[in-house]
């Protein structure tokens, strides 16, 4: 009767639900007490890219994007210049070298144009239009000045807007992406474009881990860290939750998974491991060892659409089923697996599988699973799909949401204290402690 | 807060309370003295065993020229209010004070008789045989037929405690002297109308006299003077001189100094009155008719047959004539607004001085609170300016069925002729009554003056716009129609409160402007009768400056347009109190639309204009000066907000005044039970009683309470709508407010919800559906179930944080003795304000947040603030919780109004929930 109650979510899978992790109400160690829906927009917001330490930008699929501040909530500039919903945003950051004082904002819609936007006078900046294709992707390279805007063709772009370079066409199965990867290379050239097949399907995703490698996962559930200087292969991965979920599952489980659970949605990266997010689930790959040293197969409740590595070696992953997560990698203590900790009602729920949990240990201990990733706290706001996040250091997170709303997430202790610090300088303004005679 | 008048109860001795009797651990000291009186019956009220009435009232008497001192109404006006005290004695008494009487007459120097501008005088005298006392206003009031054109009048405020009237002096001398300018003004104006009626039958007499001569002559052709004609040559003389001395006369009542006008209780709005139209228009009659004596007591009867009449030489003897009433003395609008003011003045008074002098403390203390007040106080504490509006709202509400039941007798409704057209008026009012209340009130409650005003006035003019094309229809003389139904305007909007006099009184002006800019056939206006308009313009003369903004703002006014549109735009205040004087509305405009067929028009228009703006400034000044008025009723809205919180507390205001006047629309036919505090105290002995039930039914109010408190959104979920809106009326006492906005409570949701509602709600009446889309709200829920309590009505269980304070079980104590409503309320409210100083101690301690030495680490001071919240201010884990949150609240209001921006949080807890079932 009170089964609403109980904090467990709707039926999706039947017996495979219960699988889902679930921390309960108490997260002790979620540190974001305080949220401020904001509503701006009228359509899923799709993007969030960060301007710069306290301002955001989030585009919306009806074409309009707007800049936040992201201390107040104010929207600062709103920018209707596209007609079609935005596709691709980047951050074209000041640079003092290049005489640029504002930075600008690309975006790229499905109406085939990009338009660059100056986040000081919130003006349209420069606009190209002659697109073959959709721009999928873009991709600002402040050391080089330039751009690049990735659809079916590639094209470079300085800040004027002048065409420096295109490539032709790329087909599927290669690695159509591979401007934005290996931009991080400081000795980029458009010369130096190179095809990389490897992949059997479409590249979902290309991460930049360091100077040297860089890693690209695919539908198929293809991961293959590459070198960057060479080119070539360092080592690949397959089927994630092939190989790993079978194994603990009940047996009745064992159903060849469908693509949307074997491929690989987002890859993140601190630089030792490569987090990869497979469908639902979430595998940590060393680099070093190269094995999967972690794993949560049942992460969230449907596709996970974002992911990203916060400081303290936290890891955020936020998915269609309208949460984000929160992680930590904690390097397992032998054969004591203590499970994510379980609120008050899920415990029955969640005997189970900690149970399962323990079995599983002693298996992975000779899979080389040495480390556990561990749920430490999740938010939930939206109602609908988390399209994406942005983490801001002194602020907290920012979500954007199919809702149609954007929700900052704060420290709600950081939040009271530097309100009390604000009271207190206030009152010093205002001279005395009984300002509000003032103040009618 | 509990006051000594709360305590007085316990110092009567009962038998069936021997507890009360051995107090056993209380000091001295601290121990309430038992009442002196032995007999059994005397109340602790009755100070005075001899006085013959039951509690204070207001009495006006008149000394008059003919009969001597005679009482002649009292406020309230019913009998068992003065019991067998012997008015005539005391007006006797009241009227002998040597009062320096003003005198007219013909000064040595001047050949014109000379108005004198007599300051009132105020005194207090006892009378300790009768066991009573007075503070007595003396006033003179100017009537043609008078001798020496004065008539001494005096008001009173009788009360059997001495003490009260000394104490209260100074209020009761200020309200006095509202009353009493109210009352002069309108007298003024109703004399220059006497003048200007009397001017022209002298004009007239005149000119018949004239003609009889020049007939004369004519017929004596031989040219010497018969005895007859040198009468009649004397008697042209008399009249020549008569109509030079009346209008020195005019000309003095016009140029009274109008000094003080600003700040006034009542709207010295003058209309165009009754009497002027009316007399302007019969200068154009000019036709002959019979004669007979003018300055009858007609004056307030149909003055559509108003024709110059014939002076005899011979004026009646004194004693002849009927003397005027004092209705008659004094413009109809100002009488009634007079009659308003003397009635509030009496409901202010009328309690026991303790409960005058804890009011004044009450407010001087939440003066100084004003940082925290905010957060559980009554709404209408939360801001001085408020309260005043509010108060004259209460005022207006409770004071229509009462100014009804003064008005029907004076005004001699029957003597009204009811004309066709009358008709459909009188429907069309009635009709509005019910739609435009909300409207109006809805459209009043906007924070910017300026805009409410327009929009009020907008709303207005569309709706009655259906009159005026009513009217229009029926006569073409629209322009008559126009400034016509301003009288009835000013009729009915005696007590308005402020804020919406202004919507009328712009509404009016732009009414006026119209009637200029359409007016298509402007007659000339007859020198003669200029100087009826000087009235206004001498009025207006020390507002000036203010006239011209005001002009100017209007002009900007984009709803200014529509306005003029809609000619009939001062519909609504006659819609506020329409439930109980449509009636005279009805009658009053029929009545001058008679006459409005001949009338020419054209200067009122100018004069209303001038003179509107400058009311408008009035009524500004006014908010601003009620600000320090005594507020009888603080606690009124508090319900109501919890009703209709979605709107913002202005709109409460107007919210709940709509409510109160359709209430005492209800109960206008029996003034003597006052309206607003039976209201008020209703509702939140309502409000304490709602509480004290949940408190005792259900076993978890404690953490129910405590979600509250800490800001955790309570969801009341059931079927029922009145079930769970009675729970959420019960839980909305212990809501804090966000800040100067409607408390965060919202009774009734059928949708589900949405982080937004968390963020913006803290209690939430939430409908448990069987449909579809029932099982939606349910699952929203859920999946919100972390930012939120949840009581379920029906199945009586709540889940939310487990409570181990301390606090709750003297907050909500289920065995608590407490049994009346009220008094748990008030319980509740001191409770509650404890706990805001708690949190003002700690929002403002600066040690608690700031560091103390340099580079002290944020987890020492962390510590510090713990130590604060549970060792110095003793709290637990929970109330410390609660003392936090309510702590933010402070800081953000705080910084809010030091304007800083600052975005809607909502805080929450990882914290589990328990189930709690009964």
């Amino acid at each position: 009767m009170f089964r609403w109650l109980l904090g467990g979510k709707e039926p999706q899978g039947g017996a495979e639900k219960t699988r889902v992790l679930n921390i309960g109400e108490e997260q002790i160690q979620n540190p974001y007490t305080e949220l401020t829906a904001l509503k701006g927009h009228h359509d899923i917001v799709r993007f969030l890219v960060q301007v710069d330490d306290n301002r955001f930008a989030s585009a919306c699929d009806d074409g309009s994007v707007m800049v936040w501040d992201v201390q107040t909530g104010e929207v600062l500039f709103e920018f209707n210049g596209h007609t079609q919903k935005i596709t691709a945003v980047a951050v074209f950051p000041a640079s003092e070298t290049y005489h640029m004082k504002a930075e600008l904002i690309l975006t790229a819609s499905s109406d085939r144009t990009v338009i660059a936007w100056d986040c000081e006078s919130g003006q349209q900046w420069q606009k190209a239009s002659d697109f073959h294709s959709t721009v999928k992707t873009l991709l600002g390279v402040q050391s080089l000045d330039v751009w690049l805007s990735g659809g079916t063709e590639l094209r470079v772009w300085n800040r004027n807007f002048n065409l420096l370079g295109e490539t032709g066409f790329f087909s599927d199965g290669v690695i159509f992406k591979i401007g934005t990867t290996a931009a991080g290379l400081d000795k980029w050239d458009i010369s130096q474009i190179k095809c990389l097949s490897g992949h059997q399907d479409i590249i979902r995703t290309v991460i930049n881990v360091n100077e040297l490698t860089f890693v690209s996962g695919c539908d198929a559930g293809e991961l293959i860290v590459w070198d960057a200087l060479d080119w070539s292969v360092k080592g690949s991965e397959k089927n994630f939750p092939y190989i790993y979920a079978q194994q603990d599952s009940p047996p009745e489980n064992r159903f060849l998974p469908t693509q949307d659970e074997v491929s690989i949605q987002h890859l993140s990266s601190d630089g030792e491991c490569i987090y990869v997010a497979v469908g639902r689930g979430i595998y940590v790959y060393n680099l070093h060892t190269k094995r999967v040293i972690a794993f949560q197969n049942n992460a969230h409740d449907s596709s996970i659409q974002h992911m990203a590595n916060i400081p303290s070696r936290q890891l955020v992953s936020c998915s269609e089923d309208g949460s984000v997560r929160i992680w930590e990698l904690r390097s397992k203590p032998q054969l004591q697996a203590e499970s994510v900790p379980a609120g008050f009602f899920t415990m029955w729920g969640f005997g189970k599988s900690s149970k399962q949990s323990n079995q599983t240990v002693k298996k992975m201990n000779e899979n080389g699973i040495v480390a556990s990733l561990e749920l430490i706290g999740d938010l939930i706001g939206h109602s609908s799909s988390v399209q994406m996040f942005l983490y801001f250091q002194d602020h907290g997170l920012v979500t954007c949401s199919a809702d149609q709303l954007i929700i900052l997430w704060k420290e709600g202790k950081r939040e009271s204290r530097l309100r009390s610090l604000l009271l207190f300088q206030k009152l010093e303004q205002n001279g005395d402690l009984q300002p509000r005679y003032s103040l009618h | 807060m509990i006051g000594s008048p709360d305590l007085v109860a316990f110092t009567r001795e009962e038998e069936d309370e021997p507890a009360m009797r051995v107090s056993p651990g209380l000091p001295e000291e601290y121990s309430v003295p038992l009442f002196p009186y032995s007999e059994a019956e005397s109340s602790p009220w009755s100070r005075l065993s001899g006085a013959k009435f039951s509690r204070d009232f207001v009495l006006i008497s008149e000394f008059s020229e003919q009969v001597g001192p005679q009482p002649l109404l009292t406020i309230p006006d019913d009998p068992r209010v003065r019991g067998t005290f012997d008015l005539n004695y005391f007006s006797l008494r009241i009227m002998s004070v040597d009062y320096q009487a003003s005198f007219v007459g013909h000064p040595p120097g001047s050949s014109y008789p000379k108005l004198n501008f007599v300051e009132d005088s105020k005194v207090v005298l006892g009378d300790s045989k009768e066991g009573a006392f007075a503070y007595v206003h003396h006033l003179t009031l100017y009537d043609l037929e008078a001798r020496g054109f004065v008539r001494p009048f005096c008001m009173a405020y009788i009360s059997t405690d001495e003490e009260k009237i000394m104490q209260q002096f100074l209020e009761l001398s200020g309200d006095f002297s509202k009353a009493s300018d109210c009352l002069k003004t309108g007298n003024r104006k109703a004399f220059a109308n006497e003048l200007e009626k009397k001017l022209k039958d002298l004009d007239y007499t005149r000119s018949v006299l004239l003609t009889e001569m020049e007939e004369q002559q004519k017929t004596d052709e031989k040219g010497f003077y018969t005895t007859q004609a040198i009468e009649k040559a004397n008697e042209l003389a008399n009249v020549e001189k008569s109509i030079i001395e009346h209008q020195d006369l005019l000309r003095q009542i016009q140029s009274y100094p109008y000094r003080n006008l600003k700040g006034e209780e009542y709207q010295p709005y003058v209309p165009e009155s009754v009497q002027d139209k009316p007399d302007v228009c019969s200068s154009e009659l000019a036709a002959a008719s019979d004669q007979e004596e003018n300055d009858d007591p007609e004056v307030f009867a149909p003055r559509s047959s108003y024709i110059p009449k014939f002076i005899k030489a011979k004026s009646s003897k004194c004693f002849d004539k009927k003397l005027k009433t004092l209705e008659e003395l004094v413009d109809i609008y100002f009488f009634t607004q007079t009659i308003d003011l003397l009635t509030s003045i009496e409901k202010r008074y009328r309690g026991d001085v303790s409960y005058l002098l804890m009011g004044h403390l009450d407010r001087a203390l939440l003066d100084q609170q004003t940082i925290v007040n905010f957060l559980f106080e009554d709404a209408s504490t939360w801001d001085c300016k408020q309260v005043a509006r509010q108060y004259s709202d209460n005022l207006l509400a409770a004071q229509t069925g009462v100014e009804a039941e003064i008005l029907k007798p004076s005004t001699s409704l029957e003597s009204y002729k009811s004309s066709v057209e009358s008709v459909p008026i009188k429907i069309e009012q009635e009709l509005f009554n019910d739609e435009q209340d909300p409207e109006v009130t809805e459209l009043s409650a906007s924070d910017n003056p300026a805009n409410t005003e327009c929009l009020d006035v907008d709303t207005k003019g569309s709706v009655s716009s259906g009159e005026s094309i009513e009217v229009l229809q029926t006569e073409k003389s629209t322009l008559l129609i126009h400034s016509e139904s301003q009288p009835c305007l000013g009729f009915n909007t005696s007590p308005q409160p402020p804020r919406r006099k202004a919507g009328s009184r712009r509404t009016i002006s732009e009414d006026s402007i119209e009637v200029l800019s359409t007016c298509p056939s402007e007659t000339v206006i007859p020198e003669d009768f200029r100087a009826t308009y000087q009235i206004a313009i001498n009025e207006e003369e020390a507002i000036v400056e203010d006239l011209d903004r005001e002009q100017s703002s209007s002009e900007v006014d984009p709803f200014k347009n529509e306005e003029a549109e809609n000619n009939l735009a001062m519909e609504p205040p006659c819609c506020i109190r329409s439930g109980s004087s449509e009636g005279q509305t009805g009658d009053l405009v029929p009545e001058q639309y008679d006459e409005g067929i001949v009338v020419s028009i054209p200067p009122q228009p100018c004069k209303n204009i001038v003179q509107d703006f400058g009311q408008v400034k009035f009524s500004i000044e006014h908010v601003e000066n009620t600000s320090s008025e005594p507020i009888s009723s603080p606690e009124s809205s508090f319900l109501l907000s919890s009703k209709d919180a979605e709107r913002n507390m202005l709109d409460e205001y107007s919210d709940s005044t709509s409510y109160r006047s359709s209430a005492s629309t209800c109960s206008d036919r029996t003034p003597s039970p006052p309206p607003i505090t039976t209201f008020t105290d209703r509702q939140k002995r309502k409000a304490g009683q709602n509480a004290l039930m949940f408190i005792r039914q259900y076993p978890f109010s404690h953490p129910a309470i405590y979600s509250l408190l800490s800001g955790r959104t309570l969801v009341v979920l059931g079927e029922e709508e009145a079930f769970v809106k009675r729970l959420v009326t019960a839980l909305s006492l212990f809501v804090p407010n966000y800040g100067h906005v409607a408390k965060p409570v919202k009774p009734w949701v059928t949708a589900p919800l949405h982080i937004m509602d968390f963020q913006k709600w803290k209690l939430i009446g939430l409908q448990r559906g069987v449909s579809s889309s029932g099982c939606n709200t349910l699952h929203s829920l859920n999946r919100y179930s972390r930012y939120a309590s949840i009581l379920d009505a029906d199945n009586k269980t709540l889940r939310c944080p487990v409570y181990r304070g301390a606090l709750m079980q003297r907050l909500a104590d289920h065995r608590t003795q407490i049994r009346k409503g009220s008094t748990y309320y008030m319980h509740v409210q001191s409770m509650l304000t404890q706990l805001s100083a708690k949190a003002f101690l700690f929002t403002f301690c600066h040690h608690v947040h700031l560091p103390i030495q340099e580079k002290e680490s944020e987890e020492s001071i962390a510590q510090r603030r713990a130590a604060f919240l549970h060792q110095l201010l003793g709290l637990s884990q929970e109330d410390a919780r609660i003392v936090e949150y309510l702590s933010e609240l402070l800081k953000m209001h705080y910084l809010r109004e030091s304007g800083t921006q600052l975005l809607p949080v909502l805080r929450f807890d990882y914290i589990p929930s328990f189930l709690y079932k009964i």
